[in-house]
C-alpha cells in the first residue's frame, strides 16, 4: 500500500470535515436564492460552528454518560465512515473493512447513540423525537443495506471499493433495471436519514414536528456544534458514497499517483457538490409529509430496494 | 316567572337598551334572549363600592340589537347564579370576574381559576378598587393539570417559552404514541391588567392603549374603543368617516390574511410560499405606512377622529391580491400540503356554534357571523364567506377568499372615498343625539363593536360625568376562540398541533388583556 493511498484516506476525512458545513450552507443558500430570499450566505454553518465551540458547556441536570458521550460516537463513527468509503481513492488503508455491512452498522451505531441520548434527558421532546428517529431508522437501514446489496451482485463482492470499481469497468450496468432501482431507493432513504423534506424540517422552530432537532434540542454549545457538525458529515458521506457508486469516474485508483488523488479530489467534490445543489433544489418545491405517511414512503423505497435486488440477480449479467 | 321581552328597557346608547334585573332573575332573561337568537358579547363586573355590578351584553345582528342586563351585587359577599348551563362562553366570563372581583358564581361546572396562576394569592382580587400593588407571589394555591392516565399515556408540556419567537403559552399536550387524547392550554401568561390601565384616563386620550391591546390587531380595537367612547359620549360620525375607518380595517385585514396564508404553508414545511407571503406583507406594510403614516395603521382613528394621510392605489392592491392568490396557489396545488390541511382538526359547525366561535373559525365551521354585517356602522357591500368543512384547508381557503373579497371592497372604498379627514368634538356631534343631552352628570356607557380580521372585537366602556374612563371591558375574538382549539384537536397526531394551531392564530395578548 502506496503512502499516497494512506494520503488520500486521511484526505477524506479531512475534506469531509472542513466540507460538511460547507455543503450544509450550500444547500440553504441555493434554497434561499430559490425562494427569492437572500440568505446567510454559505460560509454561515462555519460561523455557528465557531459560535457554538466557543460556549459554555451546560449540561442538563440529571443526564448520564450516555447523552455525554452521544455527539462523540456519532461524530466518530461518521469520520470512520468517511475514511473507508471510497470518495477520493479506492485503496483504503481500511479496504478489508470497507464492506456495506460495515458501513450500514456505523451509520446505525451513530442514530442509536442519538436516540438514546434523546430519551437520556428525559424530556417529552426528546423521546418524543427518538421515538420518531427510530421508526424511521429501523425502515431505513434494511433498504440500504439491500439497495447496496443489490449493486453488489453485478461485482460479486460487498467491499464497496469492489463494487465502485466494478461499476468503473462497467458503466452499461447503471442502466440495467437494477441499478436504477437501487439508485431511487438509495435516494429516498439518504434523505430520509439525513433528515431532509419530506420526511424531517431542518430548519423548523415548531417543537412538536421535530425528529432529529427533537432529540437533540437539550445540547448546546461545544456538544451541541458537535452534533450539527456530525449531521452534516453524514450528509457530505452519503451524497458522496451515491455519488460514487453511480458515477465513479474520476476516483483514483488503489495505488493512485499524486495527479490522480488531486483528480478524485475535484471529482468527488464537483459531484457532491451537484448532487447537493439538485437535492436543495428539489426540497424547495415540497413541504413536509404527515408523520404517519413517512413508513408509507419508506417501505415503497424498500420495496424498490427488493425489486433492485431481485432484478439484479434475474436480469444481470455476470461480469466476472 | 315573567320574561320581559328582548327589546324592554332603557335606551342607552346606539340600538341599545338596559334592564336592571335582581340577581335571581338572571337566567331565565337570559334564556329567553339566547332563545331569540341573541349570543352573549362580553360580561363586565363594575366595582361600585359598597356594591359590585355586572353587566351582561347580548347581542343579535340583523337588525342591530344590543341587550344589556344587570344585576347589582353586594360587594361583601358576591354571588350570582352561573349562566353555565345555557352558554358555554358566559362560564369563562363567570371564571373570569371570579379571578378578578371575587365574584362566586354559584353551582359552576368548573370552579377553577383562568386568569390568575397558582401564585397570586388568594383572596386578591386585581380589578377591585381597593386592590392596590400586588401584594407578593406565593405557592398557596393549587392550579393542578388533569391528569389522564392509563397504558401508554404520557404528558408533552410545550411553552410557555417555545423555540420560535411567538407569544407565550403553555399547552398540556396527553399523549398516546403520536395521537392527542387531551389538550390543555393555559393561558394568561402575558395578562397585562390593560383594562386597569384604562381607568382613569381621558376617554378621548387612550387610543394609545387601545391600539396595544393586540399588536396586530391595532386598528380594529382602536376603532372598537373609538366606537364605544363616541357611543358613550354622543359623537355623530358622519357616513363617509365610518367608510373611511372600514378601509383602514380591510388593510389589516389583507396584510394579517397574507402572512398567516404563508406562515400555514410555511408550518406544513414549504417555506416558498411563506417567503413570497412575507414580500407581499411587506409591500401591504409600506402602503399602510403610505396611507396612514404607521406601518401596523396606528394613529389615524380616534375617538371623533380619522386621518388618512393618502389613499391606497387599487391597481397595486389588486396586484398584489393576484400575486398572493398565485401563492395560495401553489401551495394548494402541492398534493403534500394539501393532504396536510385537509381533515386536519376538525371543528364542526355544532361545536363553533355551542363554544360561541367567531370570525375566519366559525365561518370555516359554517357559521355566518359577521359584525360588518350583524352590527354596522355603515352600510358596505359584503358578504360572508364560510366552508362547510370545519378542517385547516377550510380556515386556509375561507382566509383566501377573504383576502379577494377585501381587495375587492377596498377598491369600492377608495373609489368612493373624497375628503380624507374627519374630526367631530363631543359638543357639536351631540346635537340631535338625545342619551347623552338627557343625562349630562350621569355615568355614560358606549359599546363598540367591530369585524377585525379574527373576528367580532367588542368593547364596553363607562365614563365619568368629567368625562373619563371608569371602566373599559374588552373582548377579543380569541377569547371565544381559544377553547375551540382542545376540541378540534380530537383523532389529530402531535406533529399536526402546529399547523393547527397557526390555522386558528388567536391572539394572546388580546385574550390575556
Amino acid at each position: 500500500m502506496s503512502a499516497l493511498a494512506v494520503a488520500a484516506a486521511a484526505l477524506q476525512v479531512v475534506g469531509v470535515l472542513a466540507g460538511a458545513p460547507l455543503v450544509v450552507g450550500g444547500m440553504r443558500q441555493v434554497r434561499a436564492r430559490l425562494e427569492g430570499r437572500a440568505g446567510g450566505g454559505i460560509g454561515q454553518p462555519w460561523r455557528d460552528l465557531r459560535k457554538q465551540l466557543r460556549k459554555q458547556q451546560i449540561t442538563p441536570s440529571g443526564t448520564t454518560v450516555v447523552f455525554a458521550l452521544a455527539p462523540a460516537v456519532v461524530a466518530g463513527s461518521t469520520l470512520l465512515i468517511a475514511a473507508i468509503v471510497p470518495l477520493i481513492a479506492l485503496g483504503s488503508p481500511l479496504d478489508s473493512a470497507a464492506d456495506l455491512f460495515g458501513v450500514v452498522g456505523l451509520l446505525f451505531l451513530g442514530t442509536v447513540a442519538l436516540t438514546l441520548a434523546g430519551i437520556d434527558t428525559g424530556t417529552a421532546f426528546g423521546g418524543m423525537g427518538s421515538s420518531r428517529e427510530i421508526t424511521i431508522a429501523a425502515l431505513v437501514e434494511p433498504t440500504i443495506l439491500l439497495a447496496v446489496f443489490a449493486l453488489s451482485v453485478p461485482g460479486g463482492s460487498a467491499n464497496l471499493a469492489a463494487i465502485v470499481a466494478a461499476t468503473a469497468n462497467h458503466p452499461e450496468q447503471l442502466v440495467s433495471p437494477g441499478s436504477l432501482l437501487a439508485f431511487v431507493a438509495l435516494a429516498i432513504v439518504i434523505i430520509a436519514e439525513t433528515g431532509r423534506l419530506p420526511v424531517d424540517n431542518p430548519s423548523t422552530h415548531l417543537e412538536l414536528t421535530m425528529i432529529h432537532e427533537a432529540m437533540i434540542l437539550e445540547y448546546a454549545g461545544p456538544k451541541l456544534a458537535l452534533v450539527e457538525w456530525a449531521s452534516g458529515m453524514r450528509l457530505t458521506v452519503l451524497l458522496g458514497l451515491v455519488a460514487n457508486l453511480f458515477m465513479p469516474w474520476g476516483i483514483a485508483g488503489s495505488d493512485p499517483s499524486f495527479l490522480a488523488v488531486l483528480i478524485g479530489l475535484v471529482a468527488i467534490t464537483v459531484k457532491v457538490v451537484v448532487l447537493a445543489g439538485l437535492l436543495a433544489a428539489g426540497e424547495v418545491f415540497i413541504a413536509k409529509l404527515r408523520l404517519f405517511r413517512v413508513p408509507e414512503l419508506l417501505a415503497g423505497s424498500f420495496l424498490l430496494a427488493l425489486l433492485a435486488v431481485t432484478a439484479s440477480y434475474f436480469l444481470g449479467t455476470p461480469t466476472s | 316567572m315573567t320574561v320581559d321581552p328582548p327589546m324592554n328597557g332603557t335606551p342607552v346608547g346606539a340600538h341599545r337598551v338596559a334592564r336592571t334585573l335582581a340577581p335571581v332573575r338572571l337566567p331565565a332573561q337570559a334564556a329567553s334572549l339566547f332563545e331569540e337568537g341573541f349570543r352573549l358579547g362580553l360580561v363586565a363586573a363594575h366595582d361600585d363600592g359598597d356594591t359590585l355590578r355586572v353587566v351582561y351584553l347580548f347581542l343579535a345582528g340583523a337588525p342591530d340589537r344590543r341587550v344589556e342586563l344587570e344585576i347589582t351585587l353586594p360587594a361583601a359577599d358576591p354571588q350570582l347564579h352561573t349562566l353555565a348551563s345555557l352558554s358555554f362562553p358566559a362560564s369563562r366570563f363567570e371564571r373570569e370576574m371570579h379571578d378578578l372581583y371575587g365574584i362566586v358564581p354559584i353551582d359552576h361546572p368548573l370552579p377553577h381559576r383562568l386568569v390568575r396562576h397558582a401564585h397570586w394569592p388568594a383572596g386578591w382580587y386585581p380589578m377591585r378598587n381597593e386592590a392596590g400593588p400586588p401584594p407578593p407571589f406565593t405557592d398557596t394555591e393549587a392550579y393542578p393539570f388533569l391528569e389522564v392516565t392509563g397504558d401508554g399515556v404520557y404528558e408533552i408540556p410545550v411553552g410557555p417559552v417555545h423555540a420560535g419567537v411567538i407569544e407565550p403559552g403553555h399547552f398540556r399536550l396527553s399523549v398516546v404514541g403520536e395521537s392527542i387524547l387531551k389538550l390543555k392550554a393555559r393561558l394568561w401568561f402575558t395578562h397585562r391588567g390593560i383594562e386597569k390601565l384604562f381607568e382613569g384616563l381621558d376617554a378621548t386620550g387612550a387610543i394609545h392603549l387601545a391600539e396595544r391591546i393586540s399588536g396586530d390587531t391595532s386598528a380594529a380595537h382602536g376603532l372598537a374603543h373609538s366606537l364605544a367612547v363616541e357611543d358613550a359620549l354622543g359623537i355623530v360620525m358622519p357616513e363617509p368617516a365610518h367608510r373611511l375607518r372600514a378601509l383602514v380595517l380591510e388593510l389589516e385585514r389583507l396584510y394579517n390574511h397574507a402572512a398567516d396564508l404563508g406562515a400555514l404553508a410555511n408550518d406544513a414545511g414549504f417555506s416558498l410560499a411563506n417567503a413570497h407571503a412575507q414580500r407581499i406583507r411587506e409591500r401591504l406594510l409600506r402602503i399602510n405606512n403610505a396611507t396612514t403614516g404607521h406601518r401596523l395603521l396606528r394613529g389615524a382613528i380616534s375617538p371623533g377622529n380619522v386621518e388618512l394621510l393618502s389613499l391606497p392605489d387599487p391597481l397595486q392592491l389588486a396586484d398584489l391580491a393576484a400575486d398572493l392568490a398565485e401563492v395560495a396557489q401553489l401551495t394548494l396545488g402541492n398534493t403534500v400540503v394539501r393532504d396536510r390541511f385537509t381533515g386536519t382538526s376538525v371543528l364542526t359547525r355544532d361545536q363553533a356554534r355551542d363554544l360561541g366561535c367567531l370570525g375566519y373559525v366559525a365561518r370555516a365551521s359554517g357559521l355566518a357571523t359577521d359584525a360588518r354585517l350583524d352590527h354596522p356602522t355603515v352600510e358596505l357591500p359584503v358578504s360572508p364567506i364560510t366552508n362547510p368543512h370545519g378542517d385547516v384547508l377550510a380556515r386556509f381557503t375561507v382566509r383566501l377568499e377573504e383576502y379577494a373579497a377585501s381587495t375587492r371592497l377596498l377598491a369600492h372604498l377608495i373609489s368612493t372615498a373624497d375628503q380624507l379627514s374627519f374630526q367631530v368634538s363631543p359638543a357639536e356631534g351631540a346635537e340631535g343625539a338625545t342619551v347623552a343631552e338627557a343625562q349630562p352628570t350621569a355615568v355614560r356607557s358606549g359599546v363598540g363593536i367591530v369585524e377585525g380580521w379574527r373576528g367580532t372585537i367588542v368593547h364596553r366602556i363607562e365614563v365619568d360625568p368629567d368625562g373619563r374612563l371608569m371602566r373599559a371591558k374588552i373582548v377579543d375574538p380569541s377569547w371565544f376562540n381559544w377553547p375551540a382549539i382542545p376540541v378540534s384537536l380530537a383523532d389529530t397526531i402531535v406533529p399536526d398541533f402546529p399547523l393547527t394551531n397557526k390555522s386558528f392564530n388567536l391572539s394572546y395578548a388580546g385574550n390575556d388583556l
